[in-house]
């Protein structure tokens, strides 16, 4: 089945069995491997995606049904060779190890954050509740996450420059 | 916050670390990511009996579907000889049931297609025909007479595998027969599964016009699996490439060879074509290794006043159907007879009984040196009793008995040389940190008004780093581990090390330690790990044994480099090389510290300016034989409150405080604490893979196999002392296991503190809300 | 890990819905948020021939009040029920209930309709709407039917949908006194189905005695029960502290759990008491001072 799909601001067109799992597409597709299957119960999210701007599990999507829909994939976070206040704060916060949770982390982050600009640490905790991380004990990715949002919504564009050239930058 | 990585002199401090600019863009390479030309999918079939004779398998329907290319059986593999494979314990496992099956979800078949998908629909076209056969889950009872035989492959029909035992056991019979006082707890610790994020999987690659085979596993381990690989198919070592990439987490899952990666490598082998085998998450807790399984029984000999005198242990240790526990050879229950802990017993004795029984195997050191964390555990809850049978504080029954910081390097009764430590500096910080008097004010008043409030402390040891190498091996292969470390002309340094990183962050800390050792910054440093082609031999991490072993060699293996530097420093400063200091970050002219030159400098002038009689180049390989363990120490407090409409404990807060010697970067120091605190904690709280009494498997997946999320999580606190390690030659010890060795006890004691008033003693793991409340209404506590 | 394969359609109107499922019959499963139906074909316990995917039909999303009655359309996520706020007046279990549905992810998949049609006994909104008093509109090829909640759940994943028939809407009738309501549920890990779970609403008359009471189990029994007993001891009935410990005893007595790993029957009876009386409790704090007063 053909289907036509925006994948991180670019179309692209493919033919799919409608079998096919979203995340499957786009990594084996699309080459986007960053969108990370830990699971078959639709459990851990390391799969999530942005799907016209919900966060999903898209382990647990057909790629048939984002035809003619707007798909977004951590690889999409970057913009102009500038990392995203997330990616720059989960770095500088150490909220990763292994890495393999952390897309889908960063893309779970990226929903809660546009919904909620200013979440207590308790609506981090349940917004990312659907994502298992089994490094980190999840301290450093609440802090990760406040940080992105107090940068994300005052702190000055030199700042977010600095941070998005050095990554983890001296604080 | 994580620290730039240009500055000289890193060592100890919060260096962001160098594998995330990939990670956070999504650019990992993680063995799935690994897409060739041509390649081929595999896909298992599972028993889905426990035990069951198989008198037929009909693979002709599977062959015919769409996309297949390959199925094979045990008959297949046994014409290529690769039909059994050897364990880590010196057992050897079947790659594919033949004759009968001894667990369910054990492999049956394998097919090989062109899509994942094909694979899957044509295994289920695969028919097996099994004859049922009694089955033995428990291992109490597989060691009853008339138990059916696991193990019918082996000389020894019965379903004992070993017996080992540690310790004195005259002395310690001797003492408990005078001890005024005896305590004693049957606890047993789950079957309990590491399940890292990413489960296991590779692709092998065998190319025919090569002669080579490249095989792209989750590994933990890859130069021991080529060693493995090399003896189970007979292809010739030095044309086998493993390469483990990026590797979402481990825990000693991916330490050992599974049969997926065999039969993989026999599908490419036969078909001349790359063939990936990626699990799915319910084959990677039903099949590959768990961990724990030990029924324990302690008893304790003690004074009046507390002093204990004697340990006494016996544990059965639920094997599974083949003896595949990680284990250094020496020693098949691992280094259980740590189990005196942090107390100065006179004596000690410890048994423990290997059993086989219809069940997955494994045994692996599960984010635990060898059998530790069972160790620490049941050592932790006994204290425990022991304090209330006495009446007496949990933390001044400690103080009273810890040994003490003169004691070291302290021979522990079952032969073990403690090299350093001060737990009562710990402990007594950890007190003070958690306000541990007005804790016990408050659980009083609370107690007073029928509230149920309970701290549960656990000051754990740790013996990490395995090992001096005349004590341990793996499979024969001496538990040593190497650096390699290259300075090019610029300045710049790639090294090489023989351990393999699963997000412990080495590419940042070992390049903190080389960095500091030739005075260079983290970003002078590539760190390389993983691939067999290029990285010097070593052992693989696990056991917390990267840092003792590997961090050892690159310390060494950089102080080699600088004593060459030195030679070219003292050519390039024209003085004798007795004139030449090193302060840190150059070489300088004693007593002129205006005249000096870089490592850099160094580095340029050995490729283009080298004096006579030395070897051009910059370069040094280092093998680590650690002359002894190290003994990473703790002390953790944990502090719940229990709902008792429901029977649920909330963690309200939980202290740690580690001792892991001298610290190469906080930032990851803490990150490991975190992590594995979260990992105790989920084992206290809610990890168990039960089996009914046909075998199956009742938490086969994560809808029951409970990991907690975020929302289940505490707020973790965490604290520091050093002692640092007098042998290792930076004075670390290692910390990733200490948390999930040391917080299990502290969470269970906390619940049994809290249920204290009802004359409860102990929980067993996992403490699921039923459990608390049956106990509540079992002493008419209710709401 | 992969479902089987299947032909796929994705109608984008009801009358094509209901014509496919009428033509593919028990070949077919009809994909709503396919939070559960996925899975379920990944695992491979479902293998259906043809998926008719419904998510196309605008005419099942949202939701509008039409003569004192909420229809909210059978394809509505539970993420959109859990923050909407303009229903959290009136419909005040709604969003308490959505926000337990498994997790933040799911629950932006996940549809009312197709939980309810689906019918797992641990699923959240059957208890929900059993204290809601819901109807559920069915559509299929001679129109749509209402089917009170009570007669909608037959049997564990069964329900009284002919096999024609489509899920297209939830009906709630707008209380007309002072209501609140709570949804209660223990859970063995956060996102995890219940161990027990309980859904009440009261709405109070003018005197401040209950005028209508729901009280639905979840996870204790083949589908979700209805507290009948409980519900009938506190009509006409002040929410007194006597009243609430009274009813509270009562709600286990129609409830019908097993034994499994989540918990022994006689626990999950008593999570439900435990939960009555701390709802009941909650409710009569919150409508406090509300009677008369509007």
């Amino acid at each position: 089945m053909k289907i036509r799909v925006k994948v991180n601001g670019r179309w692209y067109e493919s033919d799919v069995e409608p079998r096919t799992l979203l995340a499957y597409w786009l990594r084996e597709d699309l080459k986007l491997t960053g969108t990370h299957i830990g699971c078959d119960t639709t459990s851990c999210g390391a799969c999530t995606v942005l799907l016209d701007g919900k966060a999903v599990k898209s382990c647990t999507v057909l790629a048939v049904q984002a035809n003619g829909r707007e798909v977004m994939t951590v690889e999409g976070l970057e913009r102009n060779g500038q990392l995203h206040p997330l990616q720059s704060a989960f770095w500088e916060c150490h909220a990763l190890q292994c890495g393999y949770c952390t897309p889908g982390m960063l893309m779970a982050s990226y929903a809660l954050l546009q919904e909620n600009p200013n979440p207590t640490e308790e609506e981090i905790r349940e917004g990312l509740s659907g994502n298992i991380c089994r490094c980190t004990g999840y301290m450093n990715i609440v802090k990760a996450v406040q940080t992105a949002a107090r940068k994300m919504s005052g702190e000055s564009q030199e700042a977010l420059e600095e941070v998005a050239a050095n990554g983890a930058s001296a604080d | 916050m994580a620290l730039r990585q240009t500055e000289l002199r890193p060592m100890g401090k919060p260096v962001g670390r160098k594998e995330d600019p990939r990670l956070i863009r999504g650019k990992g390479r993680y063995v799935d990511d690994v897409m060739l030309p041509n390649m081929l999918y595999l896909c298992l079939v599972r028993s889905p009996y426990a035990h069951a004779r198989i008198r037929r398998i009909d693979t002709s329907a599977a062959l015919a579907a769409p996309g297949v290319k390959l199925v094979l059986t045990g008959e297949d593999l046994a014409q290529m000889n690769i039909d059994w494979m050897p364990t880590l314990a010196g057992d050897r496992q079947m790659v594919l049931a033949r004759d009968k099956v001894l667990f369910q979800y054990q492999e049956v078949a394998a097919v090989v297609a062109e899509t994942r998908a094909q694979a899957e629909d044509a295994a289920q076209l695969i028919e097996v025909d099994y004859e049922p056969l009694p089955v033995v889950v428990d291992p109490f009872k597989a060691l009853e007479p008339d138990a059916p035989i696991v193990r019918e492959d082996r000389e020894q029909k019965s379903n004992h595998i070993w017996h080992w035992e540690a310790g004195d056991r005259e002395e310690t019979d001797a003492l408990f027969r005078e001890a005024p006082i005896v305590v004693k707890q049957q606890v047993r610790f789950p079957r309990v599964h590491p399940s890292p994020l990413e489960p296991c999987g590779c692709v092998a690659d065998y190319d025919s016009a090569r002669s080579k085979l490249t095989f792209y596993v989750t590994s933990q381990a890859p130069h021991v699996h080529r060693t493995v690989l090399a003896m189970v198919t007979g292809f010739p070592e030095h044309q086998i490439q493993v390469i483990s990439p990026d590797v979402g987490g481990g825990f000693g899952n991916k330490v050992p060879v599974y049969p997926g990666y065999v039969c993989a490598i026999a599908a490419s082998l036969k078909l001349g074509v790359p063939v990936k085998w990626i699990e799915t998450r319910t084959e990677n807790i039903t099949s590959t290794h768990f961990a724990r399984d030990f029924h324990m029984t302690a008893e304790i000999a003690a004074r009046e006043d507390g002093k204990v005198l004697a340990l006494r242990v016996k544990t059965i240790a639920d094997h599974g159907a083949f003896d595949a526990a990680a284990n250094p050879t020496k020693f098949p229950a691992g280094l259980f007879s740590i189990v005196t802990g942090s107390y100065d017993f006179k004596a000690a004795h410890v048994e423990v009984d290997g059993v086989f029984t219809n069940k997955p195997p494994g045994g692996v050191a599960y984010r635990c040196s060898f059998r530790v964390t069972e160790a620490s555990y049941l050592i932790e809850r006994t204290m425990d009793i022991l304090a209330r049978r006495l009446n007496m504080d949990p933390a001044e029954l400690r103080l009273r008995n810890f040994i003490r910081k003169e004691q070291f390097p302290y021979r522990s009764p079952t032969g073990w040389v403690y090299d350093s430590g001060d737990y009562e500096k710990t402990l007594k910080l950890a007190l003070e940190r958690i306000g541990y008097e007005e804790l016990r004010k408050e659980q009083a008043e609370k107690r007073a008004r029928g509230e149920l409030m309970g701290i549960g402390i656990s000051t754990f040891t740790e013996i990490v780093g395995a090992g001096p190498a005349h004590t341990f091996d793996i499979v024969g292969i001496k538990m040593f581990d190497s650096a390699q470390i290259r300075v090019h002309p610029t300045g710049k340094v790639i090294a090489r090390l023989g351990v393999r990183h699963q997000g412990q962050g080495h590419e940042t800390t070992f390049a903190q330690i080389i960095a500091e050792e030739l005075g260079l910054s983290v970003d002078d440093v590539l760190i390389e790990e993983g691939d067999t082609d290029t990285a010097p031999y070593g052992l693989g991490t696990y056991a917390s044994r990267s840092t003792p072993t590997a961090g050892g060699a690159a310390a060494l293996c950089a102080r080699r480099i600088r004593e060459k530097a030195r030679k070219i420093a003292s050519h390039l400063l024209e003085v004798s090389e007795d004139d030449v200091v090193w302060d840190g970050t150059a070489f300088s002219v004693k007593g002129l510290p205006g005249r000096s030159v870089t490592m850099k400098d160094v580095a340029f002038a050995a490729y283009t300016n080298v004096p006579e009689g030395i070897e051009p180049g910059l370069e040094a390989t280092y093998y680590y034989n650690p002359p002894n363990l190290t003994f990473p120490n703790g002390a953790y407090i944990a502090v719940v409150d229990i709902d008792k409409g429901t029977g649920a404990v909330k963690v309200r807060r939980f202290l740690a405080v580690d001792d892991c010697g001298n610290v190469i970067n906080p930032m990851i120091v803490e990150g490991q604490v975190h992590g594995g605190v979260t990992e105790g904690f989920a084992i206290a709280f809610m990890q168990d893979i039960p089996y009914d009494a046909d075998g199956n498997c009742l938490a086969p997946n994560w809808m029951d196999y409970l990991v907690p999320t975020a929302l289940d999580t505490p707020r973790w606190e965490t604290d520091r002392t050093v002692t640092p390690s007098p042998h290792h030659p930076i004075g670390a010890k290692g910390v990733g296991e200490s948390p999930n060795v040391g917080s299990p006890a502290a969470f269970v004691n906390a619940v049994v503190d809290a249920l204290a008033p009802l004359g409860v003693e102990h929980i067993d793991m996992p403490i699921y809300p039923w459990k608390v409340w049956r106990i509540l209404r079992e002493h008419g506590v209710t709401e | 890990m992969f479902p089987n394969a299947f032909e796929y359609e994705a109608p984008t109107s009801l009358d094509d819905a209901i014509r496919l499922i009428r033509e593919h019959g028990y070949d077919a499963k009809v994909l709503a948020g396919g939070q559960s139906l996925l899975p379920m074909m990944k695992l491979r316990i479902a293998a259906p021939a043809v998926l008719i995917d419904i998510n196309g039909i605008d005419e099942l999303k949202g939701w509008r009040e039409v003569d004192g009655t909420l229809r909210i359309g059978a394809m509505t996520r539970h993420a959109e029920l859990e923050h909407a706020r303009e229903l959290a007046d009136s419909f005040p279990l709604l969003s308490r209930t959505a926000r337990w549905i498994a997790d933040p992810l799911i629950r932006n998949r996940g549809t009312i309709g197709g939980s309810l049609a689906h019918a797992d006994p641990g699923a959240d909104w059957g208890a929900a709407m059993l204290a809601a008093g819901a109807r559920i509109e069915a559509r299929g090829p001679e129109g749509s039917r209402l089917i009170p909640v009570d007669e909608f759940f037959v049997d564990t994943f069964a329900t009284s949908l002919n096999e024609d028939e489509l899920v297209v809407a939830v009906h709630i009738d707008k209380p007309t006194g002072p209501v609140a309501a709570r949804y209660m549920k223990l859970e063995r890990k956060a996102g995890d189905f219940a161990i027990a779970a309980l859904g009440v609403q009261v709405e109070l008359d003018s005197n401040g005695r209950v005028a209508k009471a729901g009280i639905g189990m979840c996870a204790c029994g083949p589908i979700p029960l209805r507290a009948t007993k409980a519900e009938a001891a506190l009509i006409g009935q002040p929410l007194t502290d006597e009243t609430i410990k009274t009813v509270s005893r009562l709600v286990p007595e129609d409830a019908d759990p097993t034994d499994d790993l989540r918990g022994s029957a006689e626990y999950k009876r008593d999570l439900l008491r435990v939960f009555a009386s701390r709802a009941l409790h909650e409710i009569a704090e919150e409508l406090k001072g509300k009677v008369g007063g509007q």
